[in-house]
């Protein structure tokens, strides 16, 4: 059964199932959220009205039994930044989409009245159905009451308050294979979802399966990469450490953003560290080694326990834990595990949330380092949506504008992560160019200038930053697409069978004849197609900045600012 | 001179976080991991002082040197 467009239209509650355009059926994940997005929403539309679409689209090879292929990707004018905007998360809902055969689900519209609705998809096609009672309830009871009705075997996509309240912070959450959430977590999506009044997306795929046109091939392919990935040592180090294994090194570089961007190292950097956070869960009972999705070779999440052994959160990452952590100066990680817990409860991105702390810490809302205000903050005002609950929940440019702060670190008012790209240079062109405003994730310098992977580059210096940042963007826009984990990144950089396995393995699941070159045309032209729509939305050149305090103070202990010129930095699109 | 000497990840099993150690002068990052019994091979990062280094660099009174094996995430 060759795949399908699973269409949902909120304004006049109708579905419909469609074949896939030819000009789409090369692409997946984000490569297809784009070419969608772009397609299908006017560049000009509000991302809380009926012109917005929310698209849903597995990777190439999810569904699979590729290692480590079971990312989701969701699409839409964001939000937050008024970009175009493509997050990308684990969890089950990749496999159950691609094994019903949906190669993109497309909701658009939104209806006319206060109703609340969700959604089921099966093969056979969608059902939509008015939803009363979870509204007003967080991610973890949505999942619990939603497996009760339907099935724990089901895939669930949800929102919780800050996707029902609209606000630009919130994410939609993945179900985990153990009931736990990952997210979608960056630019807004769950305020999309919630302007179309989607509290949560089932997925029950049945016994269906992907076909594979040459499986001998597949799984010859499939066995090479594999090995890539299990042998390479940053994988060794994920499944032990996680991704908090970076905050001690990011410290030791003087990068790691602190106390509001006003340092590049953190006192309390040990107490929050990926080290201490393995010997603490292995203490409690934990796991230090867990996967988001069958089929991880890597699993860098975790489950970690509280004090009593309890489970308290899982997938706990680097850069929530750096947000919560240093950029707020608390140095206590049950308490950064509990907020982690309240947020995705909540439904609001980690990142921008705890950014957005730093910068009401810096204007004097509540103190630096006061995590039980913080968590109070959580509870009592975001997930009520008391004013200034919806001020936090907002993100960070929200904040700042509404206290009168001028360090405030967007780009294209997104939150910039955990690195600071005036210690490490080429992740503020990363920054800077993105087409999505400030992520790491887009191209990750950090790998070369950091982590020694890939090459090495002097993170102090500008030289040949703008070049690395591009292949980077151009290849992580194809792995994107692919339904790889982004963690695949290390092993491909540094083993050379990786990649040449992974052309294989599309070529086997598809029974076409792609090349390296191919792949990486796929990323160069999915980062035009995001530029071409963010320019058609009114983004010039000028919005490719930094703010403006990157290059007028000085950060320790390097003492670096911010020094390129937006001329070096526009260089970025001459491909 | 004195060096302060840190480790990370699995490097401390079995050695230590921190230690403040009397080398000899001379004395270059590669030798301080070799008296470590660290397999060079399984070394990823070195920082002198913030600022990455080589197995070769010499290391100076009062520098705080930084050992990571081969590690990622982001």
């Amino acid at each position: 059964m060759a795949d399908k467009i699973f269409r949902v239209n909120m304004t006049d509650l109708s579905t419909s199932i469609e074949d896939v355009p030819a000009d789409w059926a090369g692409h997946g994940g984000r490569g297809l959220t784009s070419t969608i997005v772009a397609a299908e929403v006017p560049p000009t539309s509000h991302p809380l009205g009926p012109n917005n679409k929310l698209i849903f689209a597995p990777g190439l090879l999810s569904g699979t039994a590729a290692a480590n292929s079971g990312r989701i990707s969701a699409g839409a004018k964001s939000p937050l930044t008024g970009t175009i905007k493509e997050s990308n998360s684990g969890g089950t809902s990749a496999q159950k989409l691609a094994k019903m055969g949906c190669k993109a689900l497309i909701i658009e519209g939104q209806p006319q009245d206060d109703s609340w609705y969700s959604l089921s998809l099966t093969p056979d096609g969608v059902t939509i159905s008015k939803e009363e009672e979870l509204i007003g309830k967080g991610n973890f009871a949505v999942v619990e009451s939603v497996e009760k009705r339907f099935s724990d075997k089901i895939g669930i996509l949800s929102i919780g308050q800050g996707g029902e309240m609209l606000m630009s912070a919130a994410n939609i959450s993945v179900k985990d294979p153990d009931s736990h959430v990952r997210s979608l977590g960056r630019g807004g999506l769950g305020a999309v979802m919630g302007s179309k009044k989607i509290k949560f997306i089932a997925l029950d795929a049945g016994d269906a399966k992907v076909e594979i046109s040459d499986m001998d091939a597949f799984k010859a392919a499939n066995k090479t990469f594999t090995k890539a990935l299990v042998d390479h040592p940053v994988s060794q180090a994920l499944g032990t450490y996680g991704t908090n294994v970076l905050v001690n090194i990011i410290n030791e570089a003087g990068g790691l953003p602190t106390k509001n961007f006003t340092a590049g190292q953190f006192e309390g950097h040990e107490q929050i560290s990926g080290e201490t956070m393995h010997d603490l869960i292995v203490e409690r009972g934990g796991k230090p080694k867990h996967g988001c999705h069958k089929g991880c070779v890597i699993q860098c999440s975790q489950i970690y326990n509280d004090l009593k052994g309890n489970y308290k959160t899982s997938g706990i990452e680097y850069e929530s834990i750096w947000a919560m952590g240093a950029d707020c100066t608390v140095d206590n990680l049950d308490q950064i595990a509990e907020m982690d817990h309240i947020l995705d409860d909540i439904g609001i991105d980690t990142i921008e949330t705890a950014v957005a702390f730093g910068v009401a810490m810096e204007g004097g809302v509540l103190d630096f380092g006061d995590s039980n205000e913080m968590i109070r903050i959580m509870k009592e005002e975001i997930a009520k949506g008391t004013a200034l609950g919806r001020v936090i929940g907002n993100g960070a440019g929200s904040v700042g504008r509404t206290y009168g702060v001028t360090r405030v670190p967007v780009v294209k008012n997104q939150a910039i992560p955990a690195y600071d790209p005036r210690a490490i240079k080429g992740i503020g062109i990363t920054y800077a160019t993105s087409t999505q405003g400030a992520d790491h994730t887009m191209g990750y310098t950090i790998a070369t200038e950091i982590l020694g992977v890939g090459g090495s580059a002097d993170p102090l210096s500008k030289e040949g930053m703008v070049e690395l940042s591009r292949g980077l963007q151009i290849a992580t826009a194809a792995i994107d697409s692919t339904g790889m984990c982004l963690f695949i990144a290390f092993a491909a950089l540094d083993d050379e069978t990786c990649l040449p396995a992974l052309v294989d393995m599309l070529n086997a699941r598809f029974g076409i004849n792609l090349t390296a070159d191919d792949v990486t045309n796929l990323g160069m032209s999915i980062l035009k197609t995001e530029h071409a729509f963010n320019i058609a939305a009114g983004f010039t050149n000028l919005d490719d900045r930094l703010p403006e305090f990157f290059e007028t103070e000085p950060v320790p202990p390097h003492n670096a600012v911010w020094d390129f010129s937006g001329e070096e930095i526009d260089t970025f699109w001459n491909f | 001179m004195q060096v302060q000497v840190k480790l990370f990840a699995f490097f401390r099993e079995g050695r230590f976080i921190k230690e403040d150690k009397e080398l000899p002068t001379d004395t270059t990052a590669g030798q301080v991991i070799d008296d470590l019994n660290i397999d060079r091979e399984e070394v990823g990062v070195l920082m002198l002082n913030s600022r990455h280094c080589k197995f070769d660099t010499v290391l100076q009174e009062g520098d705080i040197y930084a050992i990571f094996p081969v590690i990622g995430g982001g």
